[in-house]
């Protein structure tokens, strides 16, 4: 569709074609994408909630989701909240954020059993070690392609507050929540000055 | 700070306040879980926390789950699971009210204006806790060198990431990283 259509011209999407997912459904997929997301489960759940059940559309997907990713907190249990209440209300919500994080939750009290048990080991200590200096690179090489956009972008001012964050939180080592009490509202009134310049 | 408080309601209001605050997700929340964690409540030792992180890492699930070794750390498996509540609890409510709000007015552009004001932040945070964690696991050029070359192979080419975690296993296993 021509991206410069206004919303209320749009006819309604192709409906997903299923029947609205129940309670053990949703609890069931969820926990399906949640076990096969090793290193973050957005691609697992975009697969089965777009592609496999056809529960949204990709467009619907990709509001929520942007939703969910601007408000605080781990953005794919925020998703599973906000999607499930959609289709079954709070229990609906309440069974897909089950399938979400019960599961996994199993796997890793009890990986925290053994490694509390056997963490001492000196095989173990050395996997562990080798282990977290690839993960790290892993996040490393996740911060760099999310700044990407920006670079091109040429975006300096957001470039400025993104290494002012960086050296509060990262070198300075200040508490979250006094940070973002400053960051937040300063970097919203530049976003929305900016705004006013482009849109006048 | 009160040290005979029970664990437990300190971790219900820690990571309770922590959800509200994790701009960007969990992984952006790290130096703050370290900085608790480690600095403030002494609950583990740098190296625990960066076995902890790598333990999360490895397992399925969301990144959120680093919460819930942290727990078990601090006060067993009810400590597990009350982190892991409280961690997604008041955001999970946050969003559930906040999606039922746009849903009944959306041709505000407020929601789009927020967003393009948190992707900076949301960046430097994660990039903070790259730092952070790079600190604690990188103790030797050995260390370091494996997370570089890792961090180039994941920017650079379409390889799994589960194959690099194995391969630094394995480096470690074999005594390498030191």
């Amino acid at each position: 569709m021509p991206p410069d259509s206004p919303p209320a011209a749009i006819p309604a999407p192709e409906l997903p074609t299923s029947t609205p997912p129940g309670l053990i459904a949703l609890f069931v997929a969820f926990a399906k994408m949640s076990l096969a997301g090793f290193g973050g489960v957005l691609v697992w759940a975009r697969r089965g909630i777009v592609d496999q059940h056809r529960w949204m559309t990709a467009d619907e997907f990709n509001e929520t989701y942007a939703l969910c990713h601007f408000l605080p907190g781990p953005n794919i249990v925020n998703l599973s909240v906000v999607f499930g209440s959609r289709f079954r209300g709070i229990p609906g919500g309440i069974a897909a954020f089950a399938g979400l994080v019960g599961p996994p939750v199993v796997i890793v009290t009890i990986l925290a059993a053994l490694y509390a048990r056997f963490g001492e080991i000196d095989a173990l200590r050395r996997i562990l070690a080798g282990v977290s200096c690839a993960a790290v690179g892993l996040l490393i090489s996740a911060v760099f392609r999310m700044m990407m956009p920006l670079i091109r972008r040429r975006d300096l001012v957001g470039l400025v507050v993104l290494l002012a964050v960086f050296t509060a939180i990262g070198l300075l080592r200040l508490p979250l929540s006094a940070v973002l009490l400053v960051a937040i509202p300063l970097s919203i009134a530049i976003t929305f000055a900016r705004h006013r310049r482009v849109t006048a | 700070m009160n040290s005979d408080e029970s664990p437990i309601l300190t971790l219900v209001w820690t990571f309770g306040l922590m959800s509200l605050f994790a701009v960007g997700g969990a992984n952006a929340a790290i130096p703050e879980m370290h900085r608790v964690a480690v600095d403030v409540r002494h609950w583990m030792t740098d190296t625990q926390f960066a076995d902890v992180f790598a333990i999360s890492q490895m397992s399925p699930g969301p990144n959120v789950l680093i919460v819930t070794l942290i727990g078990y750390s601090v006060a067993g498996v009810a400590g597990a699971l009350v982190a892991t509540l409280a961690m997604c609890g008041p955001t999970a409510v946050l969003a559930y009210y906040v999606s039922r709000l746009l849903t009944r007015s959306s041709h505000s552009r407020w929601p789009a204006i927020i967003q393009a004001a948190l992707v900076p932040l949301s960046i430097g945070l994660m990039g903070a806790s790259g730092l952070v964690l790079a600190l604690t696991s990188d103790r030797s050029w050995a260390a370091a060198l494996v997370t570089a070359v890792s961090a180039v192979l994941v920017f650079a080419t379409r390889l799994n990431p589960l194959w690099l975690l194995l391969a630094g296993g394995c480096l470690g296993f074999a005594g390498v990283i030191g």
